[in-house]
C-alpha cells in the first residue's frame, strides 16, 4: 500500500495553484493520472520520485519515504521512471543503458527478450525509432525491480499502431513484475486497456477517482451512445443545415434544424449522442 | 636557414608546454566541481561566481599580474605562508607562474564545462539519480561522456590560452631562462634585441602550432556533434 498526502504551491502557466494529493494506492495497482496540462500530473510524478520538494507524508508499506523528519533523495526510493523523452544515455549501447542501473545480465537479456530487443543490444540509442527508445527506457526502469513504476506520458509521442504494441508489452511486463505503476495518460483508450484505477487531476486536486470505465464512458440515462467533438463549420444545403463536427480523428455530417443552428457556434465542443436506435459494430481490420 | 635553426634555443617553447600542460591539469581538477556547481545551482549567489569566474577575460594582464604579484610576494600572508610551510616562492619562478596561469586561463576552463553540463537533457542526469547513482557516478559515467566537444574544447583552449600568455607571465615571472622565459617572453625579448629572424622563426611556430591547435578541436567537435545526431554512424 502507498500513502500519499502531499501540499505544494505550484507555479503554473495560470498563476499559482496547490497541489494538494491525499490518496492511497493499492500494491500491484495500475494507476492512470488524467487532466488538462498544467494539473500538475507531472509534477506529482516528480515528487513520488524525490526529484522535487515538497511537504507532507509518502509512505511506501511500512517504509517512509517522505515526513516532517525525513526526505530519502530519489537514489532511495527504489522507482522506475519512465520520461517522455525517454532521457537514455546516449553514450551506452541498449544492453549497457540497462546494466548502469543494474549489472543483473540475466534480468537485462530477459527485459530485452520480452520487448524484442536483444537484436539491437549492442546498438546505440540515436540509431533507434522512438518505439525501440520507449521499450529500452521502460526496460531500463525495471532493471532495479522498483517498489513503484512512474511513467509520464511514454507513449505519447509513438503513432497509434506502435502505442497499441507498446501497451501490449506494458500489459505483459505489469502482469509478470507485478510492480505498482502510475502512468500519466491523455489516450482514453490506453487508460482504458492498462489501468484499474483512474486519478483525474484538475488545479492540483483530484476531482475523479474510480475504475476506467465508470470515468471514461460519456453516456448519460437512455443514450445508447455519445460522442465530444468540435463544432467545425453549419452549412445550409437546400432547406436543412448539415453540422460538420469533428470526433477523435474523424469528421461526421449531422443534419441539423435551423432552430437548432441558432445555439451553436462554429468552434463549439458539442456532445453527438443518440437513443433511438441501436448502433451495430462491423469488423474492419485487425490492429 | 638550416644553421640559425639549429642555433636557436627551444627550451621556451618546452618551458610554455611544461606550464600550460600542468595550468590545464590543475585546472580541469578545479573547475570540474566548479562547472557542475554552476550548472545545476539556482542560487542566488550564482552571478557572483559567474563575474568572478569571467574576471580574468576582461581585465588588462597587466592588473591581474598586479594583484597576483602582490598577493603572492614574500610581503603577503599568502607569500609567506608558502614561505614558511613549504619553502617556496611564488614569484619569479616556475611554481608562481602555475598559480598565475590557473587565475588567468580560469574561464577558459569553466565556460565549456559549464555551458556542455548545462545543454545535457536533465531528465538524463535525474534517471541516472532514480537508477540509485550518486552525482559522482553521474558526472563520470553520464555527464562527462556526453559532452566530449564541450571536454575537448575546455581542455584543447586552457592549454592553447595558457601557452598564448604573455602580460601576466611577465609581470608575475620576469623573463629567466630555463625558469620563467616562456616562447611568448622570448619572442617580446628578441623584438627588442632587433633579432628579427629569431622573432620570426618563433612567431611562425607558434602561429603555425596554435592554428593546428584550434584545427583539431574543430575537426574533433564536427565529427562528434554528426556523431549525436546520428548522421554519422
Amino acid at each position: 500500500m502507498i500513502k500519499i498526502d502531499i501540499n505544494k504551491k505550484l507555479h503554473g502557466s495560470n498563476g499559482e495553484m496547490g497541489l494538494n494529493i491525499d490518496i492511497d494506492i493499492k500494491d500491484n495497482d495500475f494507476v492512470a493520472l488524467a487532466g488538462e496540462s498544467g494539473s500538475g500530473k507531472t509534477t506529482l510524478l516528480r515528487i513520488l520520485a524525490g526529484l522535487e520538494e515538497v511537504k507532507g507524508t509518502i509512505k511506501i508499506g511500512d517504509k517512509i519515504w517522505l515526513n516532517d523528519k525525513i526526505n530519502l533523495p530519489p537514489q532511495k526510493r527504489e522507482i522506475g521512471f519512465v520520461f517522455q523523452d525517454y532521457a537514455l544515455f546516449p553514450n551506452m549501447s541498449v544492453e549497457e543503458n540497462l546494466l548502469f542501473v543494474n549489472k543483473d545480465k540475466k534480468m537485462a537479456n530477459h527485459l530485452l527478450n520480452i520487448t524484442e530487443l536483444t537484436k539491437l543490444k549492442k546498438r546505440l540509442p540515436n540509431t533507434l525509432s522512438g518505439g525501440q527508445k520507449q521499450r529500452v527506457s521502460l526496460c531500463r526502469a525495471l532493471m532495479n525491480k522498483p517498489k513503484l513504476l512512474l511513467m509520464d506520458e511514454p507513449l505519447s509521442a509513438l503513432d497509434p499502431s506502435m502505442r497499441t504494441k507498446l501497451q501490449n508489452e506494458i500489459l505483459t511486463l505489469h502482469k509478470e513484475f507485478k510492480t505498482t505503476t502510475i502512468m500519466v495518460s491523455h489516450d482514453p483508450s490506453e487508460i482504458y486497456r492498462l489501468s484499474n484505477r483512474v486519478l483525474v487531476l484538475n488545479q492540483g486536486k483530484i476531482i475523479n477517482d474510480g475504475k476506467p470505465k465508470d470515468i471514461l464512458l460519456r453516456t448519460t440515462g437512455s443514450q445508447k451512445f455519445s460522442f465530444e467533438g468540435e463544432l467545425l463549420d453549419i452549412k445550409k444545403v437546400d432547406v436543412i443545415y448539415i453540422a460538420i463536427i469533428s470526433i477523435g480523428q474523424q469528421l461526421v455530417e449531422i443534419v441539423v434544424t435551423a432552430e437548432e443552428t441558432k445555439n451553436l457556434t462554429i468552434g463549439d465542443i458539442v456532445n453527438v449522442s443518440t437513443k433511438a436506435f441501436n448502433p451495430t459494430i462491423t469488423y474492419k481490420k485487425t490492429n | 636557414m638550416l644553421e640559425i635553426i639549429s642555433t636557436l634555443e627551444f627550451e621556451p617553447f618546452l618551458l610554455s608546454f611544461k606550464l600550460a600542460s600542468i595550468t590545464t591539469l590543475i585546472l580541469f581538477i578545479l573547475c570540474l566541481p566548479l562547472a557542475w556547481y554552476l550548472s545545476q545551482t539556482k542560487s542566488k549567489s550564482k552571478p557572483f561566481l559567474e563575474a568572478i569566474t569571467a574576471l580574468p577575460i576582461v581585465l588588462p594582464p597587466s592588473v591581474l599580474g598586479f594583484y597576483i604579484l602582490f598577493a603572492l610576494s614574500q610581503n603577503s600572508p599568502i607569500g609567506i605562508f608558502f614561505d614558511e610551510y613549504f619553502d617556496v616562492k611564488l614569484v619569479f619562478n616556475f611554481p608562481g607562474l602555475v598559480v598565475a596561469s590557473c587565475f588567468y586561463s580560469l574561464p577558459f576552463m569553466v565556460q565549456p564545462l559549464q555551458s556542455g553540463f548545462e545543454n545535457i537533457n536533465k531528465n538524463m542526469l535525474e534517471a541516472s539519480y532514480v537508477s540509485g547513482k550518486s552525482k559522482f557516478q553521474t558526472i563520470f559515467k553520464v555527464a562527462l561522456p556526453n559532452i566530449k566537444p564541450a571536454l575537448m574544447t575546455a581542455i584543447i583552449v586552457t592549454f592553447a590560452h595558457t601557452v598564448g600568455e604573455f602580460g601576466v607571465v611577465l609581470m608575475v615571472g620576469g623573463s629567466i631562462p630555463e625558469e620563467t622565459k616562456v616562447a611568448s617572453v622570448a619572442i617580446y625579448e628578441m623584438v627588442e634585441i632587433m633579432d628579427y629572424t629569431g622573432a620570426h622563426i618563433y612567431s611562425a611556430i607558434m602561429l603555425i602550432i596554435s592554428f593546428l591547435v584550434l584545427l583539431s578541436v574543430y575537426i574533433f567537435n564536427h565529427k562528434q556533434n554528426n556523431k549525436f545526431s546520428g548522421l554519422h554512424k
